[in-house]
């Protein structure tokens, strides 16, 4: 146990030292997408019915930041060790491969938290948003979080360089989660794209998410809920593959 | 008894290089052992596969009975690696490192130990700069301390003196010695065959991924045969009759390779009668360079035949 807290400490700290890019940054950006959609936005859109778009955007843009961040957290921490070469004082330890996957994982929940309660904490001074279901809202954020954070290992095992990290997170992450419906319900999508949405994990992180603080969605947060499970299991287990067989760290 | 190490037919190939050929080693406990080689022979890549940084592609290896695939966890609980690269977190001090380090190993009380270790290594005025501010040779201390801090029985240190300045160098060896003595078994790497020499009972000389010697060192020196004396004399030929003994010359200087120490009466008898003066004379015992040279030699003259 010991060996897994020092490793997920030690991440946590990681960021922690340089919180000024790692939180308070990220937590700038989002209430900027806020100031600015909200101020176009306001008046043509309405997602649901007598919520303001405003108030519908803020849970969308909270769990954008988490997922993001969670991201950003194991798959730039990995880089980095990788790049700079001191992954081994990992490597080299009796830490198993459980133990690793999982400290990389939580301290990317951690930080999805973190920032994700910066937003939120801001935002409540400005508007009023309902909370309907706080479990349904801490489910989704500490399963979307850690879902992030596994696809963030992967993607930090398998780039070699930060170009290809920056790419993975450019063409797959962001595209993913711009159209996962944190700016719009999918109802307001022609039938096609409504369609294509349902094949994007990210939406039904979004769309559960939304659904504590509303209590409606597109899809019933148990589906979301079945979904998003799913997928954490799947790629967990592929993360988990990776570093049992030492892909691209014990050549 | 349980050997420190024992590698059995290891092999390694990256794509169509093959790294080590068929590696069979036995170092045991309480050891000074010495790994040389040439860049490239796959000292490295054997220290890896021991650490489990590198994964072989046959063969087996055990730290203390613990094999490094299957019982990795106590095998690594058993051996301590200074890496070669320069390799440090950036985020952190010299103490919160080795903090950090210790708790990898599952140690959460070890500041009398890290204590002890930064006194030794010399890092006291350094314990509580990030790492990021300490020059080279601090970064290697630090290094080194990392290997220590879960007191490994077995301790691997591939090239610890490799741009090192001669002080760390010296405090660095007083430390490793104090723990060969204390009954760590230590294997190390060096370019520096006179630091083998001092410090290490056993060598393996592994060329293009084969031991090709494998002995004490006193063995290896002493297979080098005769001895050699050196001369600087008064004239500039070399008396006929010492043609034949003569192994280079330079510099005014004159190598003679003599099969006993007692020939070099004859030597200075012939030199006497040519009435030519001995300016200096020295004598070059054999040394583990001589050998490495030799068998590396050797070895490379067999393959072209």
């Amino acid at each position: 146990m010991t060996g897994f807290y020092t490793l997920f400490h030690k991440e946590l700290l990681r960021f922690w030292k340089v919180s000024f890019q790692t939180v308070l940054a990220p937590v700038l950006t989002t209430l900027l997408y806020l100031l600015i959609f909200s101020h176009v936005l306001e008046d043509h859109v309405q997602a649901y019915p007598g919520v303001a778009y405003t108030v519908f955007l803020i849970p969308g843009l909270v769990m954008m930041a988490v997922l993001q961040n969670a991201f950003a957290n194991s798959s730039s921490s990995l880089i980095q060790s990788r790049v700079t070469g001191n992954i081994v004082f990992v490597l080299l330890s009796p830490l198993s491969y459980h133990e690793i996957f999982l400290a990389y994982v939580l301290a990317s929940v951690a930080r999805g938290l973190v920032v994700g309660m910066g937003v939120y904490l801001v935002t409540l001074g400005f508007f009023e948003v309902p909370l309907r279901s706080l479990p349904w809202v801490l489910l989704f954020t500490l399963l979307g979080s850690a879902l992030l954070g596994a696809l963030g290992v992967i993607a930090g095992i398998w780039a070699e360089k930060f170009d290809q990290l920056a790419a993975f997170q450019n063409f797959i992450i962001l595209p993913l989660t711009f159209l996962s419906g944190v700016f719009y319900s999918i109802h307001s999508l022609p039938p096609f794209w409504q369609s294509l949405s349902h094949f994007n994990p990210f939406f039904y992180m979004i769309d559960g998410f939304r659904y504590g603080f509303f209590g409606v969605s597109d899809v019933s947060p148990y589906f979301s809920f079945a979904i998003v499970v799913t997928c954490f299991l799947a790629v967990s287990w592929l993360t988990l593959q990776m570093l049992k067989t030492g892909y691209k760290l014990r050549h | 008894m349980t050997p420190a190490i024992e590698i059995k037919q290891i092999h390694k190939r990256f794509g169509a290089v093959t790294a080590l050929e068929g590696i069979d080693l036995e170092i045991n406990p309480g050891e000074f052992f010495a790994l040389l080689g040439p860049n490239g022979a796959g000292k490295t890549t054997l220290i890896h596969i021991l650490a489990g940084l590198t994964l072989a592609s046959s063969g087996s290896a055990k730290v203390m009975g613990h094999d490094v695939v299957t019982g990795y966890r106590e095998a690594r609980h058993l051996l301590g690696v200074v890496p070669q690269e320069l390799v440090f977190d950036p985020f952190f001090t010299v103490r919160e490192t080795l903090a950090i380090q210790s708790g990898y190993y599952g140690l959460k009380k070890n500041d009398s130990w890290i204590d002890e270790i930064i006194h030794h290594l010399d890092l006291t005025d350094k314990a509580n700069t990030n790492m990021r501010a300490l020059s080279g040779g601090m970064k290697r201390r630090v290094l080194v301390a990392q290997a220590l801090v879960h007191k490994p029985p077995v301790i691997v240190l591939d090239e610890p003196t490799a741009g090192v300045d001669v002080e760390l160098r010296q405090a660095l060896w007083r430390f490793i010695k104090q723990l060969n003595r204390d009954g760590h078994t230590i294997v190390l790497t060096t370019h520096y065959l006179d630091e083998a020499e001092a410090l290490c009972n056993r060598a393996a000389m592994l060329k293009q991924g084969k031991v090709v010697a494998l002995d004490s060192t006193q063995n290896l020196i002493n297979s080098i045969s005769g001895v050699s004396v050196r001369l600087r004399l008064s004239s500039d030929t070399l008396p006929t009759v010492l043609q034949p003994l003569l192994s280079s010359h330079d510099d005014g200087y004159y190598v003679l390779t003599l099969k006993e120490y007692s020939e070099i009466e004859d030597v200075l008898a012939a030199l006497r009668r040519a009435q030519v003066q001995v300016l200096e004379m020295q004598l070059l015992q054999p040394d583990l360079e001589e050998v490495f040279v030799k068998i590396m030699g050797s070895t490379e003259s067999q393959e072209a035949a």
